[in-house]
């Protein structure tokens, strides 16, 4: 069998070439492009996201990313969001008193940790929800966070929301059929974060 | 739930060299960057930290190209630092594949960089390095040094933290420069003296000699751990660090 072909989508924010790798790594065929064919196309996309949550909206838009990631979505296309990438799939942002609507795939908006550090900056521990897929096998693992945004942990109609603490609870990681994304970095997160990627891989 | 306190092995680069003789018996090429970045990375290393050391320019794309390689091979976060003067170094290393960019003398000499750089990339991205020593000349009793701590910036530590914070620095790797090298144990007051100031995540760096140095930083409020020699001389290994710092109550990532 092929291996599964991945877009890693280009548009300008996110550790774009780790997450090709780490793709790799898991046993994908990775394409880094911004190309909406390829993009429509893939098997699974992968939505990176790294920095502020309205420079990332505006480099989707400028990408055409609200509506590939619609039309996927609605097609019932495997896509998979990662840090700013999971939080642009929710309603809406209020980082740095600036109010940026999303994509809206979600209810919950995005706002700012409560805790006495931020960054939230390292391994964490994560309270899997039942019905996951991506973490079997490394449920107990730690995963690589750094944010100092995320969306009030909640629950989402049909959706398997997997959380973390830091001050208080957030969506560490959101699965609902083919949509599935998370706030900690996978493509960072050691062998546990390989194993991940290799149980979103083995969905498509 | 709580976060994982980070073990951080730095290695000295040098024109795409690790410098600071190594002796490891298991890996090939022990001046690989790569190759020890992932030997660490196998033992449990949370974090990595590159510090480049290329005095010439021309050789600056040796260490890009160790970056990207490194950032191909290894999936744990890598910081590199060294010479970063320009939101366009900011933009390189990170393009090649650093997770977050380490800047010291050039934030002293322009603050204003750090603001640039954490508007334009995120703060989460931005460490400020701060080389410090004791000093009665400055309020808080530590200055701010250059030149490996051989010239005073003429600044106070804390000051300088807690402007570089309101700036953009997202993280803060603290180096006691007198208790570098001396495998003594951390400045202790040095880290509570800034954990009181910076609301950032603190890595602390210097003088550690011995696995139980390790616990006593994290008390003081580091949120991180690093540490040169020790490691690549195979003193003790990180999971020495990290059994050492279970037994004192605080969570670690266990390797897999």
């Amino acid at each position: 069998m092929a291996p599964p072909d991945i877009v890693v989508f280009d548009y300008g924010f996110g550790n774009v070439r780790s997450a090709t790798r780490a793709i790799e790594e898991a046993g994908g065929s990775a394409t880094l492009t911004a190309d909406r064919e390829r993009a429509l196309a893939a098997d699974g996309l992968l939505v990176p996201g790294v920095g502020a949550f309205s420079a990332c909206m505006r480099g989707l838009s400028r990408a055409d990313g609200p509506r590939i990631i619609a039309e996927r979505v609605s097609a019932g296309r495997p896509l998979l969001g990662i840090c700013v990438g999971l939080q642009v799939l929710f309603d809406a942002s209020d980082e740095f008193d600036e109010h940026t609507p999303g994509l809206g795939i979600f209810p919950g908006v995005v706002g700012p940790l409560d805790n006495p550090v931020v960054p939230h900056m390292g391994w964490n521990t994560v309270r899997v929800a039942d019905g996951s897929r991506l973490f079997e096998g490394v449920a107990d693992r730690r995963f690589y966070f750094v944010h100092s945004f995320a969306v009030p942990a909640a629950p989402v109609p049909g959706a398997a929301v997997t959380t973390c603490r830091y001050g208080s609870e957030f969506v560490a990681a959101i699965e609902s059929g083919t949509v599935a994304a998370t706030q900690f970095h996978p493509e960072k997160s050691g062998q546990a974060g390989i194993q991940l990627l290799r149980n979103w891989l083995n969905t498509l | 739930m709580t976060v994982a306190v980070r073990v951080i092995p730095c290695l000295d680069v040098d024109a795409g060299r690790v410098v600071k003789g190594v002796n490891f018996v298991d890996i090939r090429d022990a001046g690989d960057p790569v190759e020890l970045a992932a030997k660490y990375a196998a033992d449990g290393a949370d974090e990595l930290v590159f510090l480049d050391i290329t005095a010439s320019s021309g050789d600056r794309e040796t260490t890009y190209e160790v970056v990207r390689r490194t950032a191909e091979q290894v999936f744990i976060p890598l910081t590199v630092g060294g010479g970063v003067r320009s939101v366009a170094d900011f933009d390189r290393l990170l393009r090649a594949g650093a997770d977050k960019v380490g800047v010291n003398t050039a934030a002293i000499g322009r603050p204003e960089l750090l603001t640039e750089a954490s508007r334009t990339f995120g703060s989460q991205c931005v460490v400020l390095s701060v080389d410090t020593r004791r000093s009665a000349e400055q309020p808080s009793g530590f200055e701010v040094t250059t030149h490996g701590g051989r010239r005073s910036a003429g600044l106070d530590t804390l000051a300088w933290v807690r402007q570089a914070v309101g700036l953009g620095a997202g993280e803060i790797l603290l180096n006691s420069m007198d208790a570098d090298g001396t495998k003594a144990g951390f400045d202790v007051e040095l880290i509570e003296a800034v954990r009181d100031v910076a609301d950032v995540p603190i890595i602390a760096s210097g003088g550690a000699g011995r696995p139980a140095d390790f616990a006593p930083a994290v008390r003081a409020g580091a949120d991180a751990v690093l540490a040169a020699s020790v490691f690549h001389y195979g003193e003790f290994s990180i999971a020495d660090v990290k059994e050492e710092l279970a037994q004192a109550g605080y969570p670690v990532r266990r390797a897999a």
